[in-house]
């Protein structure tokens, strides 16, 4: 470690975005670690702060800052409100990137990012053991996971309520398919993302059916890879730029309409990470695929009734209440809002009831929540609360990793809550 | 030089272990506030959990001779808690955020020093009250560093400052002793006005503790409206007008033509950017009032020159016009890298001639200054667009900031309206004041806080 030079030249090579942070404080109103902890190196302000300090050589200790920096959801939220338009998340991103490559990868991360995420196939099939080698894995794996795709593996972690790995994962369930474009003319390819594939796969089948009812044809490849955001946040860019290239196989240069994903993480990662790290990690080539591919990317309650003209029906008295939890993912980092709801109200047997602060993160964060569960769970119990103060039978989301949460806090609260994806919600209504 | 770790074991005792800060990481978060100046890294940061903690980490302070800074949001724009150079502690004030009660009957509410003040503000309204002060970082900031700062806001105008809501207050002196000064009732004259000596301290002359605050019946109704001006004297003129009709809009902000041209970049809400002037408006009060006030509103704005004016319908139209001045700082912050927001204020009349002197610094050491603010109070906000990275800019910045000061001084206005002197300011002090002003601060502060460890170096300087 004793070259901190080196170090501060390769943050250097974020001073321009570091410094567009004018320390006005307003982040501290929305981060939700922040409202939990009251430390100033949870909040956005105090973490770049930090990384200018490390910068101009005021601190040096990098491992207090990596440590700080980890403490973070990579939610957005500071993002989303902040005047000075201070592209934060991504500044985390490369700060991440740039400490892990000075500090190094910890063994345990190495061993899951590199020997097992980055080899789809391998790790699928891993996977699938994984009920029989709960014992055996559960430490590396806990220490390891990554972000909100990854966390998953949490569910090897017996004292929590977690949701465990689904019997079948969808690349079982269903099989991978080309179809033409259908009755709407369109053609839309289908992005399943881990924790869709391996906890929630009726989400998938849900996302499937809801396309396939409004005429689109899919574009549904087998061996997908994950999209590279556990291992990005964890400062694993070797793996991030492998996972890329193996999904850009599969979706690059492929004649569809739009990308789709139903995981909001997923989405906002392959819309907007993999351009903003483009400029580091991929050549010309790669970077124009990246960017004809995040173009088209989009989440699928969107596509449904912005693009395939899903509309909202009159709700039956007989009609179950859901509220819906905006994921940071989809509402700040995408912008999407009233297409989740639209896409439940779609479903005449629902009746929508909004809950206080829907867009206030669920404090999933993925490997967040793995690293600093207290902190995850105090921010989980309040949105919990909040579900619960509708009187909803019901908490939907748009997003997986959202689910994990939220069906966590429901458990340990006392149950009785369904935790759904909007687009299982409007599906069911297809079927009823 | 760090603190004895006897002594950081003093802390721990008396605000809890988790309480108390000393890694490198924690220190360095704690060494800046939302002030351009360079940060000082605290000898320990401590975050008391109750009030009586925060007395005795005080007298802890004293005994030791620790220079202490209370830090609320940390969203202060003059240096008022950047931590002293040696053995700084600073005091965290966000874990105190109880509001203890709200009294409907008798129109106060007591609140602890961390309450956020816009959370305050949205529980008094929950009650049916309202508390006006709203200064723009009042989505964050507390209500202590309201009151050291004497906060103004968009409604100073008609509804004050802070200072006017401060019916109560206890704090700590520098022996961890609780002084009560002020009280519950509309009227009280129990000994000094300590309340007011305190309201704008920046944490120099004790800790606060409870503070008692006035709270008011709501306005029943408002309208809000944007006028545009081909001249920023028209402009003037009109708020000008306005007074002299004996209107008080509850909200009279400007905006230059360099922030309308730069705000309707940024949210392309259809703002007219060939305009040199902006004013925006709200009358307040009961509806047939406010009705009235607003056509008067119109018609001397009409006569004074502008060239259009639009009256919101709606609740969404009354939104859009607060919008574009809210998106003023946003819209500006994004221009360059460093963003110095300065706070020099002028009467009322005064406007165009401190506008004017505005251009000429700007162009004088060729800088980008967009300028909006307060215009019915004369408190404007000179937005210096720049890159402190850049040392010769730098330079013609601290230069261009001299100016503004003696700017408005000249045009007998302030310093500072609202935002403080903290570090940034008190080398000006001397200059709007006097000597025997400076001295005669000195002598009260080294009455009170004879071991000067109460926020040294703010204000009244070292
Ligand atoms: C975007 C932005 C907009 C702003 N808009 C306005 C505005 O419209 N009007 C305005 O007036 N200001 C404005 N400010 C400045 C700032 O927000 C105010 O000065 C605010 O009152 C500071 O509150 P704080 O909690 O952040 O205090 P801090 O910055 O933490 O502290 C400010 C001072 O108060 C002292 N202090 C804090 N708590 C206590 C206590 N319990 N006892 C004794 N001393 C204490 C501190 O020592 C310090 O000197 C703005 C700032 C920003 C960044
Ligand atoms: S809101 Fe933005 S500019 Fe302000 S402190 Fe936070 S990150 Fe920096
Ligand atoms: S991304 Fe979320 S958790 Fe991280 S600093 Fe921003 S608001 Fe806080």
């Amino acid at each position: 470690m004793a070259d901190l030079r080196r170090l501060a030249r390769m943050l250097g090579e974020i001073d321009d975005q570091l410094v567009s942070c004018m320390r006005c404080g307003m982040c501290q109103a929305v981060c939700p670690v922040f409202g939990d902890t009251g430390r100033e190196a949870d909040v956005a302000r105090g973490k770049i702060a930090l990384l200018s300090q490390l910068g101009s050589e005021m601190i040096r200790d990098p491992h207090q800052v990596k440590e700080r920096l980890e403490r973070c959801l990579l939610c957005g939220s500071c993002a989303a409100a902040c005047p000075s338009g201070v592209p934060v998340v991504d500044i985390f991103l490369r700060a991440r990137a740039i400490l892990t490559a000075y500090i190094g990868l910890s063994p345990a991360k190495k061993l899951i990012f590199r020997g097992l995420l980055a080899r789809p196939g391998l790790f699928d099939r891993l996977l699938s053991l994984a009920p029989a080698m709960q014992g055996l894995f559960t430490r590396e794996v806990d220490a390891a996971a990554g972000t909100s795709c990854a966390r998953f593996q949490s569910s090897l972690i017996g004292d929590r309520h977690f949701k465990t790995l689904a019997a079948k994962p969808l690349h079982e369930l269903a099989a991978p398919r080309d179809e033409p474009a259908g009755a709407s003319g369109k053609r839309v390819a289908l992005f399943t993302g881990c924790v869709v594939d391996k906890v929630f796969p009726q989400v998938g089948q849900a996302s499937l059916a809801a396309l396939s009812r409004a005429g689109a044809g899919v574009y549904l490849p087998g061996g997908q890879a994950c999209c590279g955001i556990p291992a990005l946040s964890s400062g694993d860019t070797r793996t991030f730029r492998k996972l890329v290239l193996a999904n850009l196989e599969l979706y690059a240069d492929k004649p569809f309409d739009a990308l789709v994903t139903a995981c909001a993480t997923c989405t906002a990662t392959i819309k907007h990470v993999w351009p903003d790290m483009a400029a580091d990690l991929f050549n010309e080539g790669e970077r124009a695929a990246i960017a004809a591919l995040a173009a088209k990317t989009t989440d699928i309650c969107a596509y449904l009734t912005d693009v395939l003209g899903v509309t909202p029906v009159a709700t039956q008295d007989s009609a179950a209440t859901v509220t819906y939890h905006d994921p940071c993912h989809l509402k700040k980092s995408l912008g999407i809002a009233n297409q989740p709801r639209d896409l439940i109200r779609a479903n005449k047997n629902l009746r929508l009831v909004e809950m206080s602060e829907a867009d206030v993160c669920c404090g999933c964060g993925g490997s967040f929540n793995l690293a600093h569960y207290e902190i995850s769970k105090h921010i989980g119990q309040r949105k919990i609360a909040n579900i619960r103060a509708t009187g909803a039978q019901i908490a939907a989301t748009a997003c997986p990793a959202c689910m994990l949460q939220i069906a966590d806090m429901a458990s340990q609260s006392g149950g009785g809550i369904q935790v759904k994806h909007a687009v299982e919600l409007y599906a069911q209504g297809l079927t009823e | 030089m760090p603190l004895a770790k006897s002594l950081i074991d003093e802390f721990a005792q008396i605000a809890g272990k988790d309480s108390v800060m000393t890694d490198e990481a924690d220190l360095a978060s704690y060494s800046y506030d939302a002030a351009v100046l360079e940060p000082v890294m605290p000898a320990l940061v401590v975050r008391p959990k109750t009030l009586e903690s925060l007395g005795r980490v005080t007298r802890l302070c004293n005994e030791n001779g620790l220079p202490l800074t209370v830090r609320g949001a940390g969203t202060n724009l003059s240096g008022g808690v950047i931590p002293a150079r040696e053995l700084g502690v600073v005091v965290l004030t966000n874990a105190l955020t109880r509001i203890v009660s709200i009294n409907t009957e008798d129109l106060y509410a007591v609140v602890e020093p961390g309450v956020v003040t816009a959370k305050f503000a949205a529980a008094a309204a929950e009650r049916g009250l309202f508390y006006p002060p709203d200064p723009g970082s009042q989505a964050v900031s507390t209500l202590g560093g309201n009151v050291a700062e004497n906060a103004g806001g968009l409604r100073g105008l008609k509804y004050g400052v802070t200072k006017d809501y401060v019916m109560g207050l206890s704090f700590f002196d520098v022996d961890g002793q609780l002084v009560k000064t002020g009280g519950r009732t509309v009227k009280c004259v129990t000994g000094y006005n300590l309340a007011g000596l305190l309201v704008g301290s920046e944490g120099t002359l004790g800790v606060f503790g409870e503070i008692i605050l006035k709270l008011v019946p709501p306005p029943a109704a408002a309208k809000a409206m944007m006028a545009v001006f081909d001249t920023m004297d028209a402009a003037s003129q009109a708020v000008a007008a306005i007074i002299a009709a004996k209107i008080v809009p509850a909200t009279l902000e400007i905006m230059d033509n360099f922030t309308i041209r730069t705000v309707e970049d940024f949210s392309h809400a259809g703002l007219p950017t060939g305009a040199q002037a902006l004013l925006l408006i709200e009358v307040d009060g009961h509806a047939a009032m406010v009705a009235e006030d607003a056509d008067k509103v119109e018609t001397i704005c009409k006569r004074q020159g502008a060239s259009s004016i639009k009256v919101a319908k709606d609740a969404a139209e009354r939104n859009k016009v607060w919008e574009a001045r809210r998106a003023a700082l946003s819209a500006l912050a994004r221009v360059a890298p460093t963003t110095v927001l300065e706070d020099a204020t002028v009467p009322r009349s005064q406007i165009p001639a401190m506008m004017r002197a505005l251009l000429d610094i700007a162009a004088k050491y060729s800088l980008t200054i967009g300028t909006f603010g307060h215009a019915g109070d004369g408190n404007l906000h000179p937005t210096i667009l720049t890159d402190k990275r850049d040392h010769a800019a730098w330079k013609k910045v601290e230069a261009a900031i001299d100016e503004i000061f003696y700017a408005a001084l000249k045009l007998g206005g302030t310093l500072s309206g609202e935002h403080g002197i903290g570090l940034a300011k008190s080398r000006w002090l001397e200059k709007e004041t006097s000597r025997g002003t400076i001295l005669y601060s000195k002598k009260i502060k080294a009455a009170l806080d004879p071991k000067s460890i109460l926020n040294p170096g703010k204000i009244i300087g070292a």
